[in-house]
C-alpha cells in the first residue's frame, strides 16, 4: 500500500533503507530537524545540517523514487541553551525558501525546563512570521504527559495559532485526547520499545477514530524501524479494517496535512486536496 | 474526546485471543523472568528503585476490570507535576517518574 512517513530522521538511516522504503509503498518522507545524539557547538554547525537535510538527502530519497521534505529548528534536547537558540534562530529563514521546506519543526520539549519552553515559543514566533506550517515534538517516556500538557496549554492560550497546521506528534493514549481536544493534528510514532507498537497504535484508531490523525516510524540512529508503517497497515488487516479507512491513515491524512503547505506535492498521484476529497 | 470503547475492535474476543494470546503470554513470562532475575542478583540495591516500584504499581491494573488500563498505566510512570523545572538536570529519561 502506498503510504508516507510524516517523520523520518534519513540523515541517520542507510541508502537501503530508502530502498526498503520505496519496495514497501513509501511515497514520501518528511525530515524533521532533531537531536544529533550530542550537543553542536555552533550554528555553523546547523547550517551544515539544514543544507544536508534541504539538499543531499532530497536526492538520496529521489534514487528511489521518494519525496523527500523537511523541518528546521533547533531540538528540544539542545533548547537549554538559550543563546546557541538566538544564534540558530537568525539563520534558520535563510533556508526556509528551499523547495523541499514545509515548516518549523520538530520544536517542543524535552525535560519540560522554562529555558525549554521559551526557546518553543521563539521557534513558534519564527513560524508566525514566516507563515510555516509547525511540527511538534512531545517529551519521552515519563515527561510526555506533563510536557504535552504544556505545550497545548502553551499553544491554545495564543489566538494566532490555527490548530490545524500544528502537527502535535509522538501521542500515546494518555495524551491523544489532550491534543485532539485542542483541535491539534496528532501523530503516532511506532518504536519497538520507547513508544507505541503497531498494536497500540491500531487501539487508538479504533478508540479515537482517524480524524487528525497520522502515524509514522520516527526511524532514527536508535532502535527503530524504518518500514513500520507497512507493518502497521499488516496489523489493521488482521484486525479486519478495510483497505479505504488504511489508506486514508497512511496517505490521506498526512497529505491532507502536509498540503497546506504549497511545496508539497505527492509526484504520480492526484494534488493532496484531491486525496483530502476522497 | 472520549474514547468509543464500546465494540470499536472488530474482531471478536475469540478472534483476539487465538491471534494475540501466544505474544501477551510471551510478555508476562519476561516480566516474570525479570523480577526472578532482580531476586536472584548478587547484590540487592535496587528492591525501591522508583522504577520497579512504579513497574509494580503498574502490575496492579493488569488484574483490574476497568476498561481505560493502558491510561492508568501509562500515568503511574508519568511525572504529573506540570511546574516547570528550573533548569536542565539530565537529557534522558528513565521510564518511570523520580519525583
Amino acid at each position: 500500500m502506498e503510504y508516507i512517513d510524516l517523520h523520518a530522521h534519513m540523515i541517520s538511516r542507510t541508502t537501503d533503507d530508502y530502498q526498503k522504503m520505496a519496495l514497501t509503498g513509501c511515497l514520501a518522507v518528511t525530515e524533521p530537524a532533531f537531536w544529533a545524539g550530542y550537543d553542536r557547538r555552533s550554528a555553523d554547525v546547523f547550517a551544515d545540517y539544514f543544507d544536508h537535510i534541504t539538499d543531499f538527502e532530497p536526492k538520496r530519497a529521489a534514487e528511489y523514487g521518494i519525496q523527500h521534505y523537511a523541518w528546521l529548528c533547533l531540538n528540544p534536547k539542545e533548547g537549554e541553551d538559550r543563546e546557541l537558540t538566538k544564534q540558530v534562530l537568525q539563520i534558520i529563514p535563510e533556508f526556509l525558501d528551499r523547495p523541499n521546506v514545509l515548516g518549523i519543526g520538530e520544536i517542543g520539549l524535552n525535560r519540560v525546563t522554562r529555558n525549554e519552553l521559551a526557546t518553543f515559543r521563539d521557534h513558534v514566533e519564527l513560524a508566525l512570521e514566516h507563515n510555516q506550517l509547525i511540527h511538534i515534538h512531545t517529551p519521552h517516556l515519563e515527561d510526555k504527559y506533563k510536557g504535552t500538557k504544556v505545550i497545548v496549554e502553551t499553544l491554545a492560550a495564543d489566538g494566532r495559532i490555527d490548530p490545524s497546521r500544528v502537527m502535535v506528534d509522538h501521542a500515546e493514549e494518555h495524551t491523544m485526547p489532550i491534543i485532539l481536544d485542542a483541535g491539534f493534528w496528532t501523530g503516532v510514532t511506532l518504536y519497538p520499545v520507547t513508544k507505541t507498537t503497531p498494536g497500540r497504535a491500531v487501539d487508538m484508531f479504533e478508540r479515537y477514530g482517524t480524524e487528525r490523525i497520522c502515524v509514522a516510524s520516527a526511524c532514527d540512529w536508535g532502535p527503530s524501524e524504518p518500514v513500520a508503517i507497512p507493518h502497521f497497515v499488516l496489523e489493521m488487516r488482521r484486525r479486519g479494517h478495510d483497505e479505504e479507512e488504511i489508506r486514508k491513515i497512511v496517505l490521506q491524512n498526512p497529505a491532507t496535512f502536509l498540503g497546506q503547505s504549497p511545496k508539497f506535492r505527492l509526484g504520480h498521484l492526484a494534488k493532496p486536496a484531491a486525496l483530502a476529497a476522497d | 474526546m472520549p474514547a468509543n470503547d464500546t465494540k470499536s475492535c472488530p474482531l471478536s474476543q475469540q478472534e483476539l485471543i487465538d491471534s494475540s494470546f501466544m505474544e501477551a503470554r510471551t510478555k508476562i513470562l519476561d516480566i516474570a523472568a525479570f523480577l526472578d532475575r532482580l531476586d536472584r542478583s548478587v547484590s540487592t540495591d535496587g528492591a525501591d528503585d522508583f522504577r520497579i516500584v512504579a513497574m509494580r504499581r503498574a502490575m496492579e491494573e493488569l488484574n483490574s476490570s476497568v476498561p481505560g488500563r493502558i491510561e492508568r498505566v501509562l500515568l503511574t510512570f508519568s511525572d504529573q507535576n506540570t511546574d516547570l523545572l528550573d533548569e536542565l538536570d539530565r537529557k534522558a529519561a528513565y521510564g518511570a517518574s523520580i519525583r
